[in-house]
């Protein structure tokens, strides 16, 4: 009697194992259904804003999304305590970015350094994928273009051609991890006028980026610009490098930044900065963007 | 006696238990968060469900990362913010359903669903009323429930408060068909 209970237990344990089992089995079928039937995804969030500080990053708005930018960077931190710092002085940028479809995007700014007008396009060519490694990177192409109006009375030859400079940019960038994303900015620049016959005209700098998640709304950001050797002569420039914090929240990406260039432009900062790290020739600053939807996009719907 | 009662119990469970298969490829599970300054709406249109309608069980799994924002900018943060996708890529759930569902006669049958919901790598027991549909040999699904985001361990950061609700509605449509 006694066994017979216990063989009949043992074989309703059996059955009830073989019904957990058949709920196993199911969600295994259709997650090998699905596995088979993966879809190319792209990778999402390689960088938090548009810009690293100053340098532009792979990410741009979304079709139909207007992302308003302020960038502000307070004086020389080694100025003296005269100059509070170099809190008494600022240097602003303010930028507008649209985009015109997921991979094409415009942008207008204006600067108080020099009273720079810029503008810019930027084209994404291939997009990271999620999981395969159909495409290992992000790539974008990227060309600016800037015109400072400052008046100075001691060179009234200069016309809007000599005020000109152009940049052409290529925008490398992968994202390794969920926290850690790379970029390398090979990047073109022209100017119409340069200050001796020594200077060139056409010269190229070589852009990087890195992004580095701590929390899930906040990131560190280091950028560093090479300038390629004897291309600038007649003035002292050292290379852009700064450093970043960025603090998101919803719409708005809030970003903290030390840099040794005062200007926000690429055909300023890249190769006309005269700040030097060791000197403590540092600006203290920070971008404020506040993403808007112009237009909603239609996505896909269920009826 | 005994013995024949308990193989006539087994019986009766392997007879009841064969398996008639329903499936999708291509199911619809959306989420609906009302807070006070905005609405947040995603759909996901490759949710793949399978309904064993035999067994009177059932199965689903989702990409997170193919829910559709109508803001991108919700999306990403949706994937890197809350669900952190990158980590936890898939919802599951597995459960059964009781209620009779008469698959020879088309008509609307009310179920209870019971099992078990992973989302964010956390799995809770959840329960809801549903109905299943037959309809021209295709078996279809329906059900509206409501989670807790902090019971699945996706938490609210104070400053958002006002745009993202604690509590989340979820409406699934599925329309499987016989494999």
């Amino acid at each position: 009697m006694r066994i017979q209970k216990l063989i009949g237990t043992a074989l309703l344990l059996l059955f009830i194992q073989a019904a957990n089992a058949q709920t196993d089995s199911l969600l295994n079928m259709i997650s090998d259904s699905q596995a088979v039937h993966k879809k190319t995804m792209y990778v999402a969030g390689t960088f938090k804003a548009i810009h690293f500080v100053n340098l532009q990053t792979i990410e741009q708005p979304a079709q139909g999304s207007m992302n308003f930018l302020i960038q502000h960077r307070f004086g020389q931190l080694n100025s003296g305590a005269y100059n509070f710092f170099g809190l008494d002085n600022a240097t602003l940028r303010l930028g507008l970015d649209y985009g015109i479809t997921d991979r094409l995007a415009i942008g207008v700014g204006r600067s108080s350094y020099l009273k720079t007008f810029d503008g810019y396009l930027k084209y994404k060519l291939l997009r990271q994928t999620d999981g395969t490694e159909q495409m290992p990177l992000s790539v974008s192409v990227l060309g600016t273009l800037s015109n400072y109006t400052q008046h100075i009375v001691a060179e009234p030859y200069l016309d809007a051609d000599y005020r000109t400079a152009y940049t052409g940019q290529l925008l490398l960038a992968r994202k390794f991890c969920r926290k850690f994303s790379l970029e390398i900015t090979p990047t073109y620049l022209r100017y119409n006028l340069v200050p001796t016959v020594n200077d060139k005209n056409n010269i190229f700098v070589i852009g990087s980026g890195a992004r580095m998640k701590i929390t899930n709304r906040t990131a560190l950001n280091v950028e560093y610009n090479y300038l390629l050797p004897n291309q600038v002569v007649s003035y002292e420039v050292h290379n852009s490098f700064s450093i970043g914090y960025d603090i998101e929240t919803g719409g708005h990406v809030f970003q903290l930044v030390v840099t040794n260039s005062q200007s926000m432009t690429e055909s300023q900062y890249l190769a006309q900065t005269s700040g030097k790290w060791d000197n403590g020739d540092l600006y203290f600053g920070f971008n404020i963007s506040r993403n808007f939807n112009i237009t909603k996009k239609a996505k896909a719907t269920w009826n | 006696m005994k013995k024949i009662f308990l193989i006539g119990l087994a019986l009766s469970l392997y007879i009841s238990g064969y398996s008639q298969l329903y499936m999708t490829r291509t199911g619809y599970i959306g989420f609906l968060s009302t807070a006070t300054l905005e609405n947040i709406k995603a759909d996901n249109n490759q949710v793949y469900a399978i309904i064993d309608a035999g067994k009177k069980e059932m199965a689903f799994t989702l990409l997170m990362k193919s829910f559709l924002f109508e803001k991108e900018l919700q999306q990403e943060h949706f994937n890197e913010n809350y669900a952190e996708s990158d980590k936890y890529p898939k919802a599951n759930f597995t459960g059964s359903y009781t209620g009779d569902v008469d698959l020879s006669k088309d008509g609307v049958y009310p179920v209870t669903v019971k099992g078990n919901l992973t989302i964010h790598g956390v799995t809770k027991p959840i329960g809801t009323p549903a109905t299943l549909e037959v309809k021209g040999g295709h078996l279809l699904g329906q059900c509206v429930f409501t989670i807790n985001l902090e019971d699945y361990n996706i938490s609210i950061p104070a400053v958002v408060k006002d745009k993202i609700a604690k509590q989340v509605t979820i409406t699934v449509k599925i329309d499987c068909t016989p494999k």
